[in-house]
């Protein structure tokens, strides 16, 4: 089924098919939901693009085989758990800040990454295509190590990205609805005390009043928002602006857009005070570490600065969480000469 | 389970039945008379027999996946794994009687049930219509109930 479409044809501009109407309804039923929880409607030429279910993977015209593969590239990427002391090394699963199983927009949706890569990435300085960057997620978000390049479940990650972009056209030239998790403008002030007081009120009934979240029975229900079972200092969600987004485009679970911005940003600041295992990229010393990656990445986080409430340092010790490694090998340039 | 004693005590939660007989008990007794249910093994819940099979579909998707074109969130993502319950907060659902996990979500989608966690609960009943509300209570009736 075809769920992509910009918005002029959600206008009912054009309608090709009883196939595409049909999309287009869904479609148009996904965006009235988000509207009525306070999501900005697409805007003109923006590409809208509402992935299948695996509900409709069931009906879908693809080979037995693919559909098993796709399957298991969702189970993955839904309990990433299953890895753990293999690939995962903390309590993340991808799904734990892709919601919706990676489908929704506002949610840093994974369908752009199967159309939009290869590409240039700042954050590594090179071209990386999709398992690269997958490799990304497990290197820093899941505090691990990635599963190998062409192996079965690498593959099969790829195949349910691949999936999610049915229909999709390549390297869209228009920009990408919902796409990423958008922070709103950042207020003057950020207040550690506020956000603490927020967290504690609107997040700590499922996250845990230290951020330790919970398992159950080798699964996790609430991923950890700091300590050593959270993302590493190296994670895209270290980032303000970053965890800010997440925040309020998807917090408390299921009452998007219910914090107001100056609350979502008091919490991610909160948060991002917190410590963590050390960036994957450490070179031994703080400062050379922070010299060498502020300009792409952590002019963005609190790495490597002092905390205002205790004069922490943050960032500076060798603590690497659950895992008995720096750094995977995987992380390394590429020069293509 | 105290603490929806509590809460009929207090009027948080309204039920004709239960609000009279939850007065009548003291600390003590709310203890004791929860610690005996929590002892008994746990039976499998009644009311969802005789569902079709598109429906136990549907309510297998609601409380595994979710649908999220209308913003309903999969009921393990606080229920936990096999919806049996997770951390203090989040009960065991699975297991439960389908006329109980109807009779509670109809309840909060009217507003007549608000002593959830910051309206965890509510807000997501409220954008489930009744086949959803069916569907999931049915599904879950025929599921495991929790061990402990």
């Amino acid at each position: 089924m075809l769920r992509q479409s910009t918005y002029a044809v959600l206008c009912g501009i054009l309608l090709l098919s009883v196939n595409a109407a049909g999309a287009d309804e869904t479609t148009q039923e996904s965006i009235d939901t988000l509207a009525a929880l306070g999501y900005p409607t697409p805007t003109e030429n923006e590409l809208v693009h509402i992935p299948p279910t695996m509900e409709d993977l069931a009906e879908a015209k693809l080979h037995p085989q693919l559909k098993r593969v796709i399957r298991r590239g969702y189970d993955l990427f839904t309990n990433t758990q299953q890895l753990r002391g293999e690939n995962v090394f903390n309590n993340m699963n991808c799904s734990s800040c892709h919601l919706g199983a990676g489908r929704m927009p506002f949610s840093a949706p994974i369908w752009p990454a199967a159309v939009t890569l290869p590409d240039f990435r700042g954050k590594n300085a090179h071209v990386n295509n999709l398992e690269e960057r997958i490799a990304g997620c497990f290197t820093y978000s899941m505090n691990g190590i990635p599963p190998d390049y062409g192996s079965d479940n690498m593959l099969a990650l790829a195949a349910y990205h691949h999936w999610l972009a049915k229909g999709v056209a390549l390297y869209p030239q228009q920009a990408i609805y919902g796409r990423g998790f958008p922070a709103p403008d950042r207020p003057e002030e950020l207040s550690y005390a506020r956000g603490e007081a927020a967290f504690q009120v609107k997040c700590s009934v499922c996250h845990g009043a230290n951020g330790q979240g919970l398992r159950v029975d080798d699964q996790t229900v609430f991923p950890a928002t700091w300590g050593d079972s959270s993302y590493n200092w190296g994670a895209g969600m270290v980032r303000l602006f970053t965890a800010t987004g997440f925040i309020k485009n998807n917090m408390p679970l299921g009452q998007p857009n219910s914090l107001d911005d100056q609350e979502a940003w008091d919490i991610a600041y909160y948060m991002s005070s917190q410590e963590r295992p050390q960036d994957p990229r450490y070179t031994g010393d703080i400062k050379e570490t922070l010299e060498q990656t502020r300009e792409p990445f952590h002019k963005h986080s609190l790495y490597g600065q002092v905390r205002e409430t205790d004069g922490h340092l943050l960032g500076a010790h060798r603590n690497l969480g659950g895992k008995p490694f720096l750094k995977p090998d995987t992380v390394r340039a590429r020069t293509f000469e | 389970m105290a603490k929806q004693l509590h809460d009929f005590q207090s009027g948080q939660r309204s039920n004709a039945t239960m609000m009279p007989f939850a007065q009548m008990l003291s600390e003590q007794q709310i203890v004791d008379v929860v610690a005996y249910y929590a002892s008994l093994p746990a039976t499998p819940g009644l009311g969802g027999e005789d569902a079709a099979e598109a429906t136990l579909k549907r309510g297998e998707q609601l409380a595994e996946r979710g649908d999220w074109s209308g913003y309903i969130v999969a009921c393990k993502s606080c229920h936990g794994p096999r919806n049996q319950g997770a951390g203090e907060v989040f009960p065991g659902i699975a297991g439960q009687h389908a006329g109980y996990i109807k009779a509670q979500l109809q309840a909060w989608k009217a507003g007549a049930r608000s002593n959830d966690t910051q309206d965890l609960m509510g807000s997501i009943a409220r954008r489930m219509g009744d086949d959803d509300i069916h569907a999931v209570a049915v599904w879950l009736a025929n599921q495991t109930p929790a061990t402990h």
